[in-house]
């Protein structure tokens, strides 16, 4: 299958090694992996901030970019959350409302793409650690993402995983939510890191990088002993 | 609590300081997880809670899509069987009829049960601006009357108090032992509120749903405060919003269920009593006027507003402010209006104005936790974003209309996006010279938790490197 | 919308609301729920009753069911063989609790009941009336119901069936003498009941009493006895 990438702007500047991450598993299960240069960024944050036009402007060049890809598998829950959901929204009654449906169609997270519809559980990772999951909030509510990253984390050998207190409660990023409300990310982020802390895990997992940098730059700053954030895709790389 | 600050800038002050306050988070987060254990275990017994979501949205969605219909119904129903039905667009009308009730009846003493229409039109100021003794019945809302505060939560009016602070309460503003037992503060309560059904002329109630169908209004309670509110006193009033609307008496055979299930996890409150008039001939006792009012006070205007109309179907559960990670870190009064919480941050700026209360529907990352939990199956999360939409179209702040204006740009050009990224970690050599500072410009961020680091090779660079060297 | 005008209509301002609604209306609002299939019957049978919680078939199971919903809620629930045995019960409260006065409304139980209780038991009878201080220093009140609802472990009473509205609530006991026949599975029945008996004209106060009274309010710890009674007993007789 040629599986077309979708990476968030992020996670192309901050978190590369998740996309790469990404790339080597879909390669190592046999498949033909695109990455469209011409692709920047969903339109979430003008999108959440309410400039809807200014959103749909850029969301409209991801749809060109993307028109032609087969399925596009985003490595993010919130980003692919834009794609599935919220595009019928933002065009809905505009021209490229068509378009917008097409792709939403074919969009898949992750961890739902693997296991969903490649039907694989397994892909053949090792990782030696405690980790536990955070579900974060557009992959779980908008796609309805819970069970397929546990299901893939289970067969990894070596990895143990725990469920914390608060796995479904948000960790308070919530795109400029962070910085135009930074008392409350923050103490969300203070009860998110505190349930994390108490599992004893040594690993934070999730499936949306935008969370685990909230969650990193809390305990960085906050937590009693050393946690690491990993992005799912690349506990599945390590072998 | 009159504020003389922009609504905006008071609720950033106040979540400043809520958030910062760890042992009532911490009381707040106790009394939320209970509710959820008991939530669970009732929506488990449930044979299909989706099917009955379902069920119930279809309900209010009848119900508030014809609700001059469902209106026109109640009233002639009612007052067919003696009841008065006065209609006040405004909270000063409603408050107006009232007063006057009072004035015309020689009104000396007031007992109300739960109402926070009563609290949206500021009621109780009123009435005792004009002299009348107006008594709290509800425990919680008894306990928020005696502090001089609003109820924390619409359901649950003193969940963030402890007990300790309570029995404070009650020696000081009662003269009561100090005790530590839930127990005798409820009954101190009791004991003092007794006579005080007795000798009241006026009962002053809210109303939860209704009933087009029979003409009655439902009220839902644990305590039994409503019941006896509206069973002594010689009037009762009800003040209810016309939203409540439901169209059939049947209906409430599952609503009350979803009611108790998704406020308080019981598969149903301890009364709950449907009020079909005042007492009829043949019946033995009663109050000898009923009269309802039905508040709109912009509840129309937001029935104008199609998409979100079924912000109106809220059958006020509170179940959204259980569930909501901003609710339970800043608290009841750091929204300083009526209804708070997801369903409060909605619509409010219906009712209140848009540009002055766009804030409360900013201050969230959008979870969805609220449109999960919501019974009759709100869209909540979404109107928040359709909020901040409207809220733009009709005034854009020049600092952010600048932002999106640069980052629409940016965003449309591939190569200029691509500069930025590899822009990135020179920017980040350069931030510690602004570090903490007011130049900082992510100090929001960089104040509580650490930036990551910009990666050396962004990962379009690097798909390009390898393509180039023959993947 | 001025106050003072508004107010010259004893009504308020009935045709501007039902205007704005009107008005309101004429575009239609998208629906986040599935319609269902059918519009519901206009008998009082609800289409959802198959979501709530079952109920077994049999008055056998009703009455289990009863028993242990009355047990999770701290309501007293006992099978009498009759008015008497109830009546028995009844005394033997009033002996342990030290009770002087029960109030009651006339009924074919509730008076079947009264001629049996020991005449050290001081007895208010509501019927033509009462003074509120005098029901609110009663130690008891006995009424009838409309049903007993087994699902929820709800006692439907109301003005015509059970003694008024105060009755029920004022006294910090209430007692409920029913017969098996008024066995209902859920709130459901328990409608169609009112519907089928006051096809004419309801009581103006209805109610559906699950437990005694209670509040969570102080730290969301349950306590007995807010304002209304703090202990139900409900006596089923055949």
């Amino acid at each position: 299958m040629r599986v077309t990438l979708f990476i968030p702007c992020f996670i192309d500047s901050l978190y590369p090694k998740v996309a790469m991450s990404i790339v080597q598993i879909l390669e190592r299960l046999g498949h033909e992996v695109d990455y469209p240069d011409g692709q920047t960024c969903c339109g979430q944050p003008p999108f959440n901030s309410g400039f809807w036009d200014e959103a749909r402007e850029v969301a409209a060049r991801q749809l060109a970019v993307f028109h032609d890809a087969e399925v596009v598998v985003s490595a993010s829950g919130s980003c692919g959350a834009m794609f599935k959901k919220f595009y019928l929204e933002l065009f809905h009654g505009h021209p490229q409302e068509a378009a917008a449906k097409e792709l939403a169609a074919k969009t898949y997270e992750f961890s739902e793409f693997l296991v969903d519809k490649l039907g694989v559980q397994d892909v053949g990772a090792r990782f030696d650690g405690k980790v536990t999951f955070h579900d974060g909030c557009h992959g779980l509510r908008e796609l309805g993402t819970k069970e397929a990253p546990r299901t893939l984390l289970r067969a990894v050998k070596g990895l143990e995983l725990v469920e914390m207190g608060e796995a479904e409660s948000c960790c308070g990023f919530g795109g400029m939510f962070a910085v135009k409300f930074p008392q409350i990310s923050t103490a969300m982020a203070e009860v998110k890191c505190n349930s994390i802390v108490e599992t004893g895990v040594e690993y934070v997992v999730s499936n949306d990088s935008s969370c685990l940098m909230q969650i990193q730059g809390y305990l960085s700053r906050h937590s009693p002993r050393v946690v690491k954030s990993l992005h799912l895709a690349e506990v599945l790389a390590q072998q | 609590m009159i504020s003389t600050q922009e609504p905006q800038d008071q609720f950033q002050e106040d979540a400043d300081r809520t958030t910062a306050d760890e042992p009532r988070r911490a009381a707040v987060r106790k009394a939320l997880g209970n509710y959820k254990i008991a939530r669970g275990k009732t929506e488990n017994a449930f044979t299909s809670w989706p099917h009955a979501r379902d069920a119930a949205a279809a309900i209010k969605y009848e119900g508030v899509n014809h609700l001059d219909r469902y209106l026109r119904e109640f009233e002639e129903k009612f007052t067919a069987r003696g009841g008065k039905v006065y209609w006040a667009s405004s909270a000063a009308q409603a408050r107006e009829y009232i007063l006057r009730l009072a004035r015309e009846r020689d009104v000396k003493s007031i007992v109300k049960s739960k109402a926070m229409t009563s609290e949206e039109i500021h009621l109780n100021d009123a009435l005792e601006k004009d002299g009348y003794h107006v008594i709290e019945s509800d425990l919680g809302e008894f306990i928020q009357q005696l502090k001089h505060e609003p109820p924390y939560h619409f359901v649950f009016p003193c969940m963030h108090l402890k007990r300790d602070e309570i029995s404070a309460l009650f020696e000081r503003e009662l003269g009561t032992a100090k005790t530590d037992s839930p127990e005798e503060l409820t009954m101190i309560a009791r004991r003092f509120l007794r006579q005080h059904y007795i000798n009241a002329d006026m009962g002053i109630s809210g109303g939860n749903f209704i009933v087009a169908e029979t003409g009655m209004i439902s009220i839902t309670e644990n305590e039994g405060n409503a019941r006896l509110t509206t069973a002594l006193p010689k009037i009762h009033v009800a003040l209810v919003g016309i939203e409540k609307i439901v169209p059939k008496l049947a209906d409430l055979a599952l609503l009350l269920p979803m009611l108790a299930t998704a406020g308080t996890g019981q598969q149903l409150t301890c009364y709950n009593s449907m009020y079909g008039g005042p007492r009829q001939p043949g019946e033995i006792d009663g109050p000898e006027e009923f009269h309802v009012v039905l508040l709109d006070n912009h509840r129309t205007r937001l029935l104008a507003d199609a998409e979100q109309r079924d912000a109106l179907h809220c059958i006020r559960c509170g179940a959204c402010l259980n569930v909501c990670p901003i609710f339970k870190n800043i608290g009841g009064h750091a929204y300083g209006t009526t209804y708070q919480g997801p369903i409060g941050s909605v619509i409010t700026p219906h009712f209140r104005g848009l540009q002055d209360w766009k804030h409360l529907s900013g201050a969230s990352s959008l979870c969805g936790a609220c449109t999960e939990a919501c019974p009759v199956k709100i869209d909540i999360h979404h109107h928040l974003l359709q909020n901040r939409r409207n809220a733009v179209a009709e005034k854009k702040v020049w600092w952010e209309r600048l932002i999106w204006f640069g980052f629409r740009h940016l965003m449309k050009r591939p190569w200029a996006y691509k500069m930025a990224i590899r822009l990135a970690p020179l920017g980040q050599m350069l931030h510690p010279l602004v570090l903490g500072t007011a130049a900082d410009p992510v100090q929001p961020w960089t104040k509580t938790r650490d930036f990551p680091e910009a990666a050396t090779q962004s990962f379009h660079d690097w798909w390009q490197e390898r393509k180039a060297a023959g993947k | 919308m001025n106050p003072a005008n508004s107010n010259a209509s004893p009504k308020g301002d009935r045709e501007a609301i039902l205007g704005r609604i009107a008005e309101a209306l004429r575009e239609e609002a998208p629906r986040h729920h599935e319609a269902p299939d059918k519009p519901a019957p206009l008998s009082v049978t609800a289409p959802f009753r198959e979501w709530l919680p079952p109920v077994g078939k049999t008055r056998k199971d009703q009455i289990a069911l009863f028993a242990q919903q009355s047990e999770a809620l701290r309501t007293e629930f006992r099978e009498c063989p009759s008015e008497a045995g109830a009546a028995k019960h009844i005394a033997a409260l009033a002996a342990e609790l030290g009770w002087k006065t029960i109030a009651l409304h006339a009924g074919e139980l509730t008076d079947a009941i009264a001629e049996r209780l020991p005449k050290t038991l001081a007895v208010l009878r509501v019927d033509s009336g009462y003074t509120k201080g005098a029901l609110e220093s009663c130690d008891a009140g006995l009424t009838e119901c409309e049903s007993l609802i087994a699902q929820t472990g709800s006692v439907c009473v109301t003005a015509l069936s059970s003694g008024g509205r105060a009755l029920s609530v004022l006294p910090p006991h209430h007692i409920v003498i029913a017969q098996k026949s008024q066995l209902v599975n859920d709130l459901s029945g328990a409608y169609e009941l009112l519907a089928q008996k006051y096809e004419g004209g309801y009581p103006s106060f209805i109610s559906f009493i699950t437990g005694p009274s209670r509040t969570g309010d102080i730290e969301r710890i349950l306590v007995l006895g807010a304002h209304g009674p703090k202990k139900l007993t409900v006596l089923l007789i055949p």
